[in-house]
């Protein structure tokens, strides 16, 4: 089992440098000078020259990509020219908000959708298969921040049901003090029951948004691996042997079927990511996505690129927990490691 | 017809055996029907819709602000009183051409280097598969932002970045279905023949996995739509007042909270159907050329 996960571990080294040079030239891909666009609109020649001295543009192309590789190394992502506050701070501040919307976002779609596949895959041909495939075809069809918009049309201005979508926490609470930075947990810990409630009552929505988002392929996949295991040998055999269906589902093919599951949720977690961005702006939700959103309508680029570097050493580690995740749950794969 | 897709890259020729193929294409399937009825209502919008349409769809009226649908208005007036069904119409031509722009352009980058890489092997393989691997590293919208970002924010770089992002796609399948031909009986009898390896590539290969390339295309031309008009929605490449559907969205997304749908419904609506459109368009098309495919 280590052996698996040291191997692993290692495949992953080329995926992080390769994300960290394309997030370099990125930077070296600005239209036009650099050193002119971190001086600003009003800079003077020297002013310019000077800050290409700073910024080391003057050097060759492999003695700045050390530079920068240097600078990841001390967790320097550079300064936000609009706030001039370090990237790395900003982001290490608001990663907690975005990562509790995402990580609510796939349990709601995994709550809704395995049950669903499940069920599809049980009786084909039948209302709930038909109304799966439906809502695996919409699902994906669906602009994740329309649904976002319709949720609060509905939810919100007609019903009354859900807050304003005005960020983490309505005005009235304040934060709860910070151990983890989800304010879920954090508010539980604190035993503050009202300010658990205000900040699920927040996060609802968002959550559902993505969550339906993500639906069809986790949908989809199960339907389709259940519907491989049901017609097994193993079932076949446990079926003959009298098992009540119930048992049949549970215990033997649900934990078979439930591996492709888990390797599409690699798939999954590159299309939350990047809707995570459309819901953080749709609910003006304090995250690390509408932070890169507004860095980037104030053409301010070092907060880009360090969101576009977190967000990409933040999925190769995803996919490595995935794999990692599988060798426990299928023993066959660490035997072949 | 339906089996072996070697058969539908030597379709019989003249006007009238290809009409007899797309009708019995349409045909097959009612869903696919249904699509293809969408999908020339979305072009026919993209062609002539601004020479239809009502109203200028950059005419403002402060007078008919912020109007409901009506009899006039048939998709309501936005915060300046511009007639949202016009814009809507009008937008389809810009959505429309950055996706088929997008598909096109991944196709020649992504498919010639994935057919390379799958006929060749070797280094050319190593090359092209290790640059699919890193796209695939990034989160896709993620790294379609950081590309706008940094060339620029413009149209033409969004067509760019919604290409690279779908890259590995069609480099990975084009890759695996040139490896499978490569040395295929008339792969061998055009080298024998004397054809240069670059020939055969082109004039023996692609060929023969166009249908699956054509099948790839409409499957992520929905992917495409999406990717730009979520772009466009943060503010990105298209800028007002041009009429698009995402950045109408984000237009009418303010007026939401005070009961002022229609501003971003009917832009939305629209998107969803393209995209809903072409993903039943591209299941319907594999299920027809490359029917084990079939989920």
């Amino acid at each position: 089992m280590l052996r698996m996960v040291s191997k692993r571990l290692v495949m992953a080294v080329p995926s992080l440098i390769g994300v960290v040079i394309v997030t370099f030239l990125l930077m070296r891909a600005l239209p036009g000078d650099p050193a002119a666009y971190f001086a600003g609109p009003a800079a003077t020649k020297e002013a310019i020259e000077q800050i290409r001295k700073n910024l080391g543009l003057d050097q060759p192309l492999i003695m700045q990509f050390g530079r920068y590789v240097g600078d990841l190394a001390r967790g320097d992502l550079g300064n936000s020219l609009t706030t001039g506050q370090p990237v790395a701070t900003e982001i290490r501040t608001r990663l907690p908000a975005s990562a509790e919307l995402t990580l609510l976002g796939l349990l709601v779609s995994m709550a809704i959708a395995v049950p669903l596949g499940i069920a599809a895959a049980t009786r084909p041909g039948s209302l709930v298969d038909h109304t799966c495939r439906v809502l695996a075809t919409a699902g994906v069809s669906l602009p994740v921040f329309f649904t976002g918009l319709i949720l609060i049309y509905v939810f919100y201005y007609l019903l009354g049901w859900a807050p304003a979508p005005l960020g983490r926490l309505d005005i009235f609470y304040s934060a709860p003090p910070q151990v983890t930075g989800f304010y879920l947990i954090d508010s539980a810990i604190a035993g503050d029951g009202e300010v658990f409630l205000a900040s699920l009552k927040q996060l609802i929505l968002p959550a559902l948004t993505l969550g339906i988002f993500s639906l069809a392929p986790i949908a989809r996949m199960t339907r389709a691996s259940m519907l491989a295991v049901l017609a097994s040998d193993f079932v076949r055999t446990a079926r003959a042997s009298g098992l009540s269906p119930m048992t049949v589902i549970v215990t033997y093919a649900f934990r078979n079927a439930m591996l492709p599951v888990v390797t599409t949720l690699g798939m999954v977690f590159s299309f939350l990511l990047g809707a995570n961005v459309l819901v953080e702006k749709v609910f003006a939700w304090p995250g690390i996505g509408s932070f890169a959103v507004e860095a980037l309508i104030a053409s301010d680029f070092a907060p880009v690129q360090g969101f576009v570097l977190t967000m990409a050493v933040m999925y190769v580690m995803l996919n490595l927990i995935i794999d990692i995740l599988y060798g426990l749950i299928d023993p066959r794969v660490r035997v072949e490691a | 017809m339906t089996d072996i897709p070697v058969t539908i890259a030597r379709p019989s020729t003249g006007l009238g055996a290809l009409v007899r193929h797309a009708r019995y294409v349409i045909g097959e399937n009612r869903v696919t029907g249904f699509a293809f009825g969408l999908f020339v209502l979305i072009v026919l919008a993209a062609l002539i819709g601004p020479y239809v349409v009502p109203y200028d769809p950059l005419a403002s009226n402060t007078a008919m602000a912020l109007k409901p649908p009506s009899a006039a208005h048939w998709f309501g007036t936005d915060q300046l009183g511009r007639d949202v069904f016009s814009r809507v119409v009008v937008a389809a031509r810009l959505d429309f051409f950055i996706a088929v722009a997008s598909v096109v352009l991944v196709f020649l980058m992504g498919g010639l280097a994935g057919v390379a890489a799958g006929f060749f092997g070797g280094w050319t393989d190593r090359i092209v598969s290790r640059i699919a691997d890193t796209i695939m590293a990034f989160p896709l919208f993620v790294l379609a932002m950081g590309i706008v970002a940094a060339l620029g924010n413009t149209v033409q770089n969004i067509i760019l970045a919604t290409a690279i992002v779908n890259f590995p796609l069609y480099a990975r399948v084009a890759r695996a279905e040139a490896n499978v031909r490569r040395n295929a009986g008339f792969v061998l009898a055009a080298r024998l023949s004397g054809n240069a390896e670059a020939r055969i590539l082109l004039g023996h290969i692609l060929p023969n996995i166009m249908p699956i390339m054509v099948v790839q295309m409409s499957l992520t031309m929905g992917y495409a739509i999406l990717n730009a008009a979520g772009l466009s929605f943060i503010g990105l490449g298209v800028r007002p007042p041009t009429p698009e559907w995402g950045i109408m969205v984000a237009e009418g997304a303010a007026f939401i909270v005070s009961g002022e749908w229609w501003i971003a419904f009917f832009p939305g609506a629209a998107l969803m159907i393209a995209v809903f459109c072409f993903n039943l368009l591209g299941d319907g098309l594999r299920d027809i050329i490359d029917p084990q495919r079939r989920t």
